[in-house]
């Protein structure tokens, strides 16, 4: 089987500052890796390098796309790129004020992303936005009501449905769960699980929260100072840590 | 089925002065299908290490771990997932869920990911849940809030629900009434019978009698103490 996404080498600096360096994986569809790590060790400079919002110094991103089959990112003209981000590529955002346009309606949020894509049938659109908002088990009367009048978690729920609606083949997700009271990330974590296996689509999930890794992810991987310093299953990662530094990170949570 | 040949274990805490703790050495031991095995030793000796290196869930530093023909210790994580998938189960002492998921979707799920049907597969749920007396009323809910006995006999029909080759079993029966304890050792019979290989571990010495084969003291595997 191909990889969907092989990822080589990739460093990215900021000056003299090391974002990240030495990064490689391979990725599979359907597979969920998990990136965790303390606060600057690198993981959103990492994933802006692979999700072509930051241009890393060096490496390569290789997707494999669904017309030419496999092809480095990096190489691509800007436009495609940027199809391919509006296609096959989601980007949940932390912070859901940056993933949502919070002066349009809920409806029109979803609907935006189906039309950059093509849909023009005003009452399919309505019709495909409504079912999303419902996945995402958010009350389609609240349909034309702004993001802006929403709780977190909405929001949070809202963003995913925006990005998902055009059913994308990859995920990245920058702490999806962060800022969100513990009861509202599980159902977020249940919803997310849901839709990948329902989807079958393959995810890159940013967070500090060891448990969300263990319920979502396959496969772990371990930053610090910008290095992966250890990468396997995740259940080995968490219960067998080989490297110091996961050692520490583990034993600082109380139960995972 | 299984086959562990010059397996070595030990644990380096890195934060705590690098402290190595030797747990085992120079194991082999086999189980063929059809076979109930139980590891035994004193608490400490290694045999909740033994099986989650079996399952993959801690790395071997030494030796040969062979499942189903795949060497665990050499897999990668993708080859590991594929096995636990379709041959390896693990019935593991504590359930680990994601909230809010119904309990007869969590029983029905390891057989939903190898791509049963929906029917079918909840019908095998319902099947497990009945005769582990789970009341139907509890089917619907999250099993995260249910006691402690009840979460476990979810976690067995959860267990069973695929009929894997291999089975790992971490205290199958603790905490269980006469009753549940029955069908679950009616359980591991049936799997036996089916033909799977069986590792468990059972402070149960009765259920132990019944249900193993042999013993594998893991205590054997412990490395010489340096004089
Ligand atoms: N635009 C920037 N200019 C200069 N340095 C940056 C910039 N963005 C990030 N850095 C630095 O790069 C390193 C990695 O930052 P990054 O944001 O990737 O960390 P992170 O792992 O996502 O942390 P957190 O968990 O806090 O979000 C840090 O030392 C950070 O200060
Ligand atoms: N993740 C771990 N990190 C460090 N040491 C560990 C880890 N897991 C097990 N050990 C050590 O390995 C040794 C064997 O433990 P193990 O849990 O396998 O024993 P056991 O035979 O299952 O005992 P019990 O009957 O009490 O469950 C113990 O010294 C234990 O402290
Ligand atoms: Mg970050
Ligand atoms: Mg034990």
């Amino acid at each position: 089987m191909t990889p969907l996404l092989q990822v080589r080498n990739i460093e990215k600096r900021y000056g003299a500052r090391i974002g990240c360096a030495d990064v490689s994986f391979d990725l599979y569809p359907g597979e969920v890796l998990g990136i965790v790590g303390e606060s600057g060790s690198g993981k959103s400079t990492l994933l802006n390098c692979l999700a072509g919002h930051l241009a890393p110094d060096q490496g390569e991103v290789i997707f494999d796309t669904r017309a030419d089959g496999p092809r480095d990112v990096r190489q691509m003209p800007e436009a495609e790129r940027r199809m391919l981000s509006r296609t096959d590529w989601a980007f949940v955002h932390q912070n859901p004020r940056d993933g949502l346009r919070m002066r349009v309606s809920a409806g029109g949020n979803v609907g935006e992303r189906l039309m950059a894509v093509g849909a023009r049938h005003y009452g399919d659109i309505r019709q495909t936005a409504g079912d999303w908002l419902t996945k995402v088990e958010i009350d389609t009367a609240r349909m034309d009501d702004r993001p802006s009048a929403f709780s977190g978690g909405m929001q949070q729920r809202l963003q995913i449905a925006r990005n998902l609606v055009t059913g994308p083949r990859l995920v990245f997700m920058d702490e999806p769960t962060g800022g969100l009271d513990v009861s509202v990330q599980a159902r977020l974590l249940d919803l997310l699980r849901g839709l990948v296996r329902r989807m079958g689509l393959s995810a890159i999930i940013v967070t500090h929260d060891l448990a969300v890794v263990r319920l979502l992810a396959d496969r772990l991987m371990v930053m610090k100072s910008g290095h992966v310093v250890e990468t396997g299953l995740t259940d080995q990662v968490l219960d067998d840590p080989q490297h110091a530094y996961t050692q520490l990170l583990v034993s600082s949570v109380l139960q995972v | 089925m299984i086959t562990v040949t010059d397996l070595g274990k030990s644990f380096t805490l890195h934060n705590q002065s690098s402290a190595v703790i030797p747990v085992l050495e120079g194991a082999n031991f086999s189980v063929a299908a059809g076979e109930c095995v139980a590891l035994t030793g004193e608490s400490g000796a290694g045999k909740s290490t033994v099986m989650r290196i079996l399952y993959g869930n801690y790395l071997a530093q030494a030796g040969r771990v062979v499942v189903n023909g795949l060497d665990i210790t050499t897999a990668t994580p993708r080859e590991i997932l594929t096995l636990r998938r379709e041959v390896l189960g693990y019935v593991s002492q504590f359930l680990c869920v994601v909230p809010r998921v119904p309990t007869l979707e969590v029983v029905a799920e390891p057989l939903l990911s190898l791509g049963v049907a929906e029917d079918a597969a909840r019908a095998r749920a319902v099947d497990l849940l009945t005769r582990l007396r789970i009341p139907e009323r509890l089917w619907q809910l999250s099993p995260t809030t249910f006691s402690g006995g009840e979460q476990q006999r979810v976690n067995i029909a959860r267990g069973f629900a695929h009929r894997y080759p291999v089975l790992l079993l971490d205290e199958p029966t603790a905490s269980l009434d006469a009753q549940n304890r029955e069908t679950v050792l009616t359980l591991i019979e049936e799997a036996k019978a089916g033909g799977a290989a069986i590792v468990g571990i059972f402070h149960d010495l009765e259920a132990r009698d019944r249900v193993a084969d042999r013993a594998i003291d893991v205590s054997v595997f412990t490395p010489r103490k340096i004089a």
